[in-house]
């Protein structure tokens, strides 16, 4: 493993990380159920592409298994990019149909 | 290697994130709350899953996370279907 490798996953998977528990943070210590859609719609989908291009770079550089382990790779992101924003379009959808009401200054409902 | 050190703390703290999103599922006022959270959790797992598959040296559980993030989605849209009509067909 050359230095440039270990330089790109470190930054990469401490990147993921960070942003991993901003998402979890943020689903727990928002007000609304519609201000909790964000960190875990956006910021978690974040994480994973960071975690998994800095895992690409260590899978590249293995020796046997390498190009399979980097396609599945790929192949996560993929799928991730286009289930998980939908999945929690889904959510906030139903919630609105059912009548659920946001958060305002006045009123002060939903914690 | 200073990577292996670093997927460990990675792995750490998606931990932590995990029990961070679990606390929310359990408190939510609304179902719709703990819907969310699962759906996250979910999400979450993938990525554990996928650093414990570098982490141990064994490829078959990049295999494991790739399914569970269909099968996550899919769950989730059955979940609301069945909140909505009240059966699953």
């Amino acid at each position: 493993m050359n230095a440039a490798t270990e330089i790109w996953t470190v930054i990469c998977l401490a990147g993921g990380a960070f942003f991993a528990l901003t998402a979890g943070v943020g689903i727990l210590r928002m007000p609304d159920f519609y201000s909790r859609a964000h960190p875990a719609g956006k910021s978690d989908t974040l994480a994973q592409t960071l975690i998994m291009v800095g895992l690409l770079f260590q899978a590249l550089q293995h020796e046997d298994l390498g190009l399979g382990a980097a396609v599945k790779l790929v192949l996560i992101v993929v799928f991730l990019f286009i289930t998980a924003p939908t999945a929690i379009h889904a959510i906030t959808r139903a919630a609105h149909v059912d009548g659920l009401k946001p958060w305002t200054k006045e009123n002060r409902r939903g914690e | 290697m200073v990577s292996h050190w670093v997927m460990l703390f990675t792995g750490g703290a998606v931990l932590l994130a995990i029990v961070l999103v679990l606390w929310r599922a359990l408190l939510g006022p609304t179902v719709y709350d703990r819907i969310l959270a699962i759906n996250a959790l979910g999400t979450k797992t993938v990525i554990l899953v996928a650093i414990l598959s570098f982490i141990t040296e064994r490829p078959e559980f990049l295999d494991i996370a790739l399914l569970y993030t269909l099968i996550n989605f899919v769950v989730t849209i059955a979940i609301l279907k069945y909140k909505e009509v009240g059966r699953l067909e």
